[in-house]
């Protein structure tokens, strides 16, 4: 087909969308689409919506240590609840549980923020050449290429009484005795998951940062902006999709992490993920899933909460 | 694997169809008994048990001595039980715990083997069949396998209160824990369970994550600390439950332990790095660190042992032909050279005798009659366990079995001990 007749095609189809079929976009029928979307629909319904509400309806069942009966009853709920509100003066296993996830959420969520919001800024802006963007996001991913289990593990060796750091410190005379907390706390804990999961903060804000318009930065630059002002009025409204995307990412993993806090933290700090790992070993699924349910109600909550701060769809 | 796998579908049917060709009718219908062997491939046997009981030496010799495949499935101890009750079809073969069985025989999943199949049932320990070691009785706290050892017949599901010709489990491997101790690191003697809540090691103490077993261990060191004297170690009243969680916490909170281990590999570890310096321990664990060439010490406590007890059992689902190999395989197991295999990695075994004859005089003598040993050590790969002259932790057989206080357990109140537990976790 030669030039003038394929733009004389392009015309011809714009007069027909244009005119009487103007909500028809394509000459495809309505239920090809349907058939596209319909593979990932079957696989989401087979494997998510239906074990979810399996979940949901076995969370009011009745059990015994070799048996689940279907029945509806409420009492998985009260015992995930048990002694939450009878006014003791102690938390309740649930509130503890939660309250300490809520506190590496929070101390993991502003670290690999203010981390990956400072590599994504190093190399979006500071990088000048695209190669060389692409090759350092690469060398980003590196850690990734072994298992997030291999990397927690192989902080043990050195953070151990024994370990690295501590006959470090010890040969250069820092200190006199191993540090105890380096290993199993809440130290090793939050550093684990900080390791793990600062690129999922990296890559959505880097992917935002790469989208800003330079001419704006430039317009703040002659406005008589200064680098912080320009840092604070410009770049990060501009990322905020980025850094919230980051953050749903960072905030659900940790909330329901329970493999590096179990390692990490020597087994000594709880996780909603681990009680309900050791009711499943005991055959207790019905509480286990009662569990999953209110584990799952928080962490959308989260999700709602922080989707209401931002509005991705806006900015996308 | 999938191999292995292929052998219980429509490729065994058509192997047999082409290997002979006459019998071609009766090869339609699997699994036929007494179906000529030439026509026949392997039996396979699907073993699920945890980690630690599954030799690959067991394995290969089986396959070499009785040409059955066995194929292991390796879980936790907690999984093990999981399985049984929640996929029974998996496995043609099962090694659990003793302790396990008032949850697993309720299913309906597991079934009696027939004691008159099983050519050395009479010959099985004392200890297991009915509690005494060189005729004195045993503390019998908890789950102890004579208690649940009898069935009154093949599909029961309940226990038989007497001696039946229906066995629930055959034992594999029994033994007696007790504490683990790094001596290089540990000034003084520890002589019992109440050093494991002995402030004197804060920081440095572990224990395990799994509620049943767990408990129990701080039972032990508890009662041994004079607060307070149980009715039943292993079965447990609310109050000594909501006591003994007390206790756990107030320790955990004073830094008492430096971790909690579920997979006996982390106890290793943990031993090894110098870590903990004491802990609740497992034989075979004590070994691994010992073969590190890192000293530690199984050390008898003189309030005794928390003992446990391992077995073979059928699932009800089991096919004939692979029953009849199933039958065959534990036969086998008990005539010596499996039992002397596990033996040389420091457990106890169902049948004596036949572990006796199937080992050397002076491992006999190192491993089960508490004398120095003569020669070297060595584990079953090979390696250096102990050098000549050193002596078993706890002494012979008679002093470490008839020494037991209390066996593993699943209580009446697990429920609620599981979810104290979580508490102490947590707190």
């Amino acid at each position: 087909m030669d030039a003038p007749a394929r733009a004389g095609a392009s015309t011809a189809e714009k007069s027909i969308s244009s005119g009487a079929r103007k909500r028809r976009t394509s000459w495809t029928p309505m239920w090809v689409a349907y058939l596209q979307a319909a593979p990932l629909a079957l696989v989401f319904l087979l494997f998510f919506i239906l074990p979810l509400l399996a979940t949901f309806v076995v969370s009011f069942w009745n059990y015994t240590e070799y048996s689940i009966e279907p029945a509806f009853v409420l009492s998985n709920y009260q015992d995930v609840f048990y002694g939450c509100f009878s006014g003791s003066s102690g938390l309740c296993t649930t509130f503890a549980t939660y309250l300490s996830t809520l506190k590496f959420v929070a101390i993991v969520w502003a670290t690999t923020l203010f981390i990956g919001f400072t590599v994504a800024y190093f190399l979006a802006f500071h990088i000048r050449t695209l190669p060389m963007q692409i090759a350092l996001f690469m060398v980003c991913t590196i850690p990734f290429w072994t298992s997030n289990v291999i990397r927690m593990i192989s902080w043990i060796p050195l953070l151990g009484r024994n370990g690295l750091v501590n006959e470090t410190l010890q040969s250069i005379g820092i200190v006199d005795a191993p540090i105890e907390w380096l290993l199993y706390s809440d130290f090793a804990v939050a550093l684990a998951l900080v390791h793990l999961y600062t690129l999922f903060m990296v890559v959505p804000i880097f992917n935002s940062m790469m989208r800003i318009d330079r001419a704006l930065i430039e317009a703040a630059y002659d406005a008589g902006a200064s680098g912080w002002q320009t840092l604070t009025n410009v770049i990060i409204p501009l990322v905020k999709p980025g850094i919230l995307i980051g953050s749903i990412f960072v905030v659900t993993i940790v909330t329901g992490d329970y493999l590096t806090i179990g390692i990490m933290g020597g087994q000594q700090i709880a996780s909603v993920g681990k009680t309900i790992q050791t009711q499943i070993n005991f055959l207790q699924f019905p509480i286990a899933a009662a569990n999953a349910i209110v584990l799952l109600a928080v962490v959308l909550l989260t999700i709602w909460g922080m989707l209401r701060l931002v509005d991705i769809r806006k900015e996308l | 694997m999938t191999i292995l796998k292929e052998t219980r579908g429509g490729i065994t049917r058509r192997s047999i169809l082409k290997a002979s060709a006459a019998l071609a009718g009766a090869g339609v219908v699997t699994k036929v008994t007494g179906f000529p062997a030439i026509a026949q491939e392997p039996v396979t046997l699907r073993y699920l048990s945890t980690a630690v009981n599954q030799s690959p030496a067991i394995a290969a010799k089986a396959g070499e001595d009785l040409g059955i495949n066995i194929e292991y499935i390796a879980v936790t101890t907690d999984d093990v039980a999981k399985r049984v009750i929640t996929q029974p079809n998996s496995f043609d073969l099962v090694d659990t715990e003793y302790f396990a069985l008032p949850k697993l025989l309720p299913s309906g999943n597991i079934m009696g083997l027939d004691a008159s199949k099983i050519t050395l049932s009479d010959k099985i320990a004392s200890v297991i069949r009915n509690g005494t070691v060189d005729g004195k009785k045993v503390g019998l706290d908890g789950t102890a396998p004579t208690e649940v050892l009898y069935l009154p017949s093949e599909e029961a599901t309940e226990f038989a209160g007497e001696e039946t010709g229906f066995l629930t489990l055959i034992p594999t491997t029994y033994n007696a824990d007790t504490l683990g101790i790094r001596p290089d690191l540990i000034d003084g003697e520890v002589s019992s369970w109440a050093s494991l809540l002995d402030p004197k090691f804060k920081g440095k103490a572990a224990t395990l994550n799994i509620p049943s077993i767990g408990i129990m261990d701080a039972a032990m060191a508890i009662e041994a600390r004079g607060d307070m004297t149980y009715g039943d170690k292993g079965n447990m009243t609310r109050e000594e439950i909501d006591k003994t969680i007390a206790v756990l916490i107030e320790a955990k909170r004073n830094g008492q332990f430096r971790a909690f281990w579920t997979d006996f590999n982390e106890s290793v570890n943990l031993m090894a790095s110098g870590e903990v310096v004491i802990q609740s321990m497992w034989s075979p664990a004590v070994t691994a660190v010992r073969t590190q060439g890192i000293e530690c010490k199984y050390q008898p406590l003189k309030e005794g042992y928390r003992a446990w007890a391992s077995g073979f059992g059928l699932p009800v689902a089991i096919g004939e032909r692979e029953k009849d190999a199933a039958y065959e395989f534990i036969n086998w197991f008990l005539s010596g050279w499996a039992g002397a295999h596990l033996a040389k990695q420091g457990y106890y075994t169902a049948v004596l005798e036949t572990t006796k004859e199937a080992m050397e005089p002076y491992e006999w003598a190192y491993w089960f009659e508490g004398k120095a040993a003569e020669k070297d050590i060595m584990s079953p790969d090979g390696k250096l366990l102990e050098k000549a002259g050193a002596i078993r932790d706890g002494g012979s057989y008679d002093e470490r079995m008839g020494a037991v206080a209390c066996w593993n357990a699943v209580m009446d109140e697990n429920i609620y001990m599981i979810r104290k537990w979580n508490e102490f976790i947590a707190a």
